[in-house]
């Protein structure tokens, strides 16, 4: 498939491939075993320059946008989920700064995040608030020189290994979601400190944890944007990041694809390869169709979001539903073509199977998503456009 | 520090073809690599340059097509590339290999540091290091394992021998070469691939290089290949047949008969 993709989009893939290939594929299994994070990868992965990708030039960055960062999260998770979401929850975690930090906070954080020296997080979730995201409760109230944060976060990617995390805390309780404002919180303030780690189905390189807030000063400068915007924010941050999920998800479904392929062609069965056989061709045959067919929605997103679009909550949430979906659908058939041994540790596809679920529920359930989907239509027809 | 790595594109197949005439590697129309030994050589380079400021070139003597390696160089980290080529210096053994690289360094200017593979993949020689080092009349030492120290005109190494290390004190300008336990190298950069696709490689001929003619390429080789073959494989193992007891008996025999036990 051609999908007209620049000489720097051509050269990042190809890098991100290679990096996935030489570095990421060795020491997967045992990432995933030891749920070890990857810090050996991130640092190649810095030296690569690839966390330049997504900052602007300005800020030591390459300029790149929303397709550039899709690009290499699939090639990284094409052959590691859990190293691809550690190096996506940067991007997560810098986009509030990028799109409504000022001029100074973007001079103090964007370099270090660009060269990969510090990496980003972005805390939403809680205990009482997945779905419902207006129903957090960590409060921010205003103090002498800044803001005291109190309340816990859950489910944090990249949560204890990040040295910045975008906080999203109320600051007007009786307003609701229209009290909640954004803060930049650095690893190490007074008060900050991180909770449980989370033993995971899948993406277990990957670092899920608490983050605890008891009287913590967050100094009045890092608020980012301004007092009651924070749950706006979030809702547009992650119709941006959307994409990045599914382009995810079409890595790992590209993956096991490959891998099922492969094996089909060497697994001799009633005397010849399985893949000779016409149900597991047909099972290939969809697996193939269907994984194009998500990379060419995940691509059309985010160069519409690249295009400068104002609204594209559909269009990312189109992306992510149908591409993670689809790997969840494409990981299982995997295992089914391998049959026994797919269901075991020493075969990659058990792992890509495990990995997709997580694509279906986070960054806003599948459920959630088709909600925004035809709550768009239903405001399209409103409007008759 | 100015460093100079010299690198050389190896075939990356076993499937080579011998030219009949020369007895010579066919370079042409394969696939070709970077020697895989020259790569630490270039990322200690690099190293060394990240450490004590300076610039690396990479020198390599090849065909036109070698300069896609020498930009690989450059996405790696090298600050520039030149490329020595000429149909003059074609066939060339390790003597006039070295002699042509070393007219280059020479008019580079005198670098603080030369470093090379410890030998390529493809000739197995090991030769064109220690060669180069006495034409340029500079110190060598061979398989560096690790960089210790690099102070005032005096770089400490280690230096792996059969036995374990030597640790080596040597005054610059020396010519090294290393082994793969030297370092890890990096792969290249975004940055790195962007400067490697715009730099500009010259190509130093013969006469660029004022080099005699009758010194390089074929012409200038003290040795010529006259054969190449493969050896014949011999099975030298025995495959012991019948029962399994009785082949039990006889592999006791046989240790007994070889004074194994």
């Amino acid at each position: 498939m051609e999908y007209f993709l620049t000489e720097q989009q051509k050269t990042i893939k190809r890098l991100a491939r290679r990096i996935a290939e030489e570095r990421i594929l060795p020491v997967r299994a045992e990432l995933d075993e030891k749920e070890e994070f990857p810090w050996v990868v991130m640092k190649d992965l810095a030296d690569s320059d690839m966390f330049r990708v997504f900052i602007p030039e300005d800020y030591g960055g390459l300029g790149g946008g929303c397709l550039e960062l899709c690009l290499v999260v699939e090639e990284l998770s094409r052959v590691c989920s859990g190293v691809a979401v550690s190096y996506a929850a940067s991007a997560l975690g810098t986009f509030p700064l990028l799109e409504y930090g000022t001029e100074e906070q973007k001079r103090k954080y964007l370099p270090d995040i660009a060269s990969g020296k510090r990496l980003a997080a972005f805390a939403l979730t809680e205990a009482t608030a997945g779905s419902d995201a207006s129903a957090i409760k960590t409060a921010a109230e205003r103090a002498p020189g800044g803001y005291m944060l109190n309340g816990t976060k859950q489910f944090i990617t990249n949560g204890g290994e990040a040295e910045i995390y975008t906080v999203i805390a109320l600051t007007a309780k009786e307003r609701g979601a229209r009290g909640a404002s954004a803060f930049l919180v650095e690893k190490g303030t007074p008060g900050f400190s991180f909770g449980r780690k989370e033993k995971k189905m899948g993406i277990r390189a990957s670092s899920t944890r608490e983050l605890i807030f008891r009287d913590c000063l967050v100094p009045e400068e890092n608020i980012i944007g301004r007092e009651g915007v924070g749950f706006i924010m979030t809702m547009r941050l992650l119709d941006r990041s959307r994409p990045g999920v599914g382009a995810q998800a079409v890595g790992l479904a590209q993956g096991a694809l490959e891998a099922a392929v492969d094996y089909a062609r060497t697994r001799v069965q009633f005397g010849h390869p399985i893949i000779s056989i016409q149900a597991v061709q047909h099972m290939l045959a969809n697996m193939a169709t269907e994984v194009e067919a998500a990379r060419l929605l995940v691509y059309a997103a985010a160069k519409t979001i690249d295009s400068g679009a104002k609204n594209f909550t559909e269009e990312a949430a189109m992306a992510k539903v149908f591409a993670s979906d689809t790997a969840m659908r494409v990981t299982t058939d995997a295992v089914q073509i391998f049959g026994g041994v797919g269901y075991m540790r020493d075969y990659p596809v058990e792992k890509m199977m495990r990995d997709a679920k997580i694509t279906q529920i986070y960054e806003g359930s599948n459920q959630v998503l088709r909600d925004a989907i035809a709550f768009e239509l239903r405001k399209r027809k409103a409007r008759r456009e | 520090m100015n460093i100079v790595v010299c690198i050389k594109q190896v075939p990356g197949t076993t499937k080579v073809k011998i030219d009949p005439q020369t007895n010579t590697l066919v370079r042409e129309g394969i696939e070709n690599i970077v020697n895989p030994f020259d790569t630490y050589a270039l990322e200690e380079g690099v190293r060394i340059k990240e450490r004590c400021g300076g610039e690396v070139t990479t020198i390599s003597m090849g065909p036109p097509q070698a300069e896609e390696m020498l930009r690989e160089a450059i996405a790696v980290g090298a600050d520039q590339a030149i490329l020595l080529s000429d149909t003059a210096f074609a066939g060339a053994d390790t003597l006039a290999t070295s002699y042509t690289l070393a007219r280059a360094i020479e008019k580079l200017g005198q670098p603080d540091l030369i470093i090379c593979g410890r030998q390529t993949l493809d000739g197995d020689t090991g030769q064109v290091g220690p060669e180069m080092a006495e034409m340029l009349g500079l110190p060598f030492v061979a398989y560096v394992s690790k960089i210790e120290d690099i102070d005032r005109g005096y770089m400490r190494l280690q230096r792996m021998i059969e036995e374990g290390h030597e640790v080596i004190e040597v005054p610059l300008p020396a010519v090294l070469t290393v082994v793969k336990e030297i370092n890890t190298p990096r792969l290249p950069s975004l940055r790195g691939l962007a400067r490697s696709k715009s730099a500009v490689i010259p190509i130093w001929t013969a006469q660029e290089l004022g080099v005699d003619k009758n010194m390089v390429g074929l012409s200038g080789s003290a040795t010529r290949v006259i054969n190449i073959f493969f050896p014949q494989r011999v099975h030298r193992g025995e495959i012991l047949q019948g029962e399994l007891e009785s082949r039990v008996e006889s592999l006791i025999d046989k240790l007994r008969e070889a004074k194994i036990i």
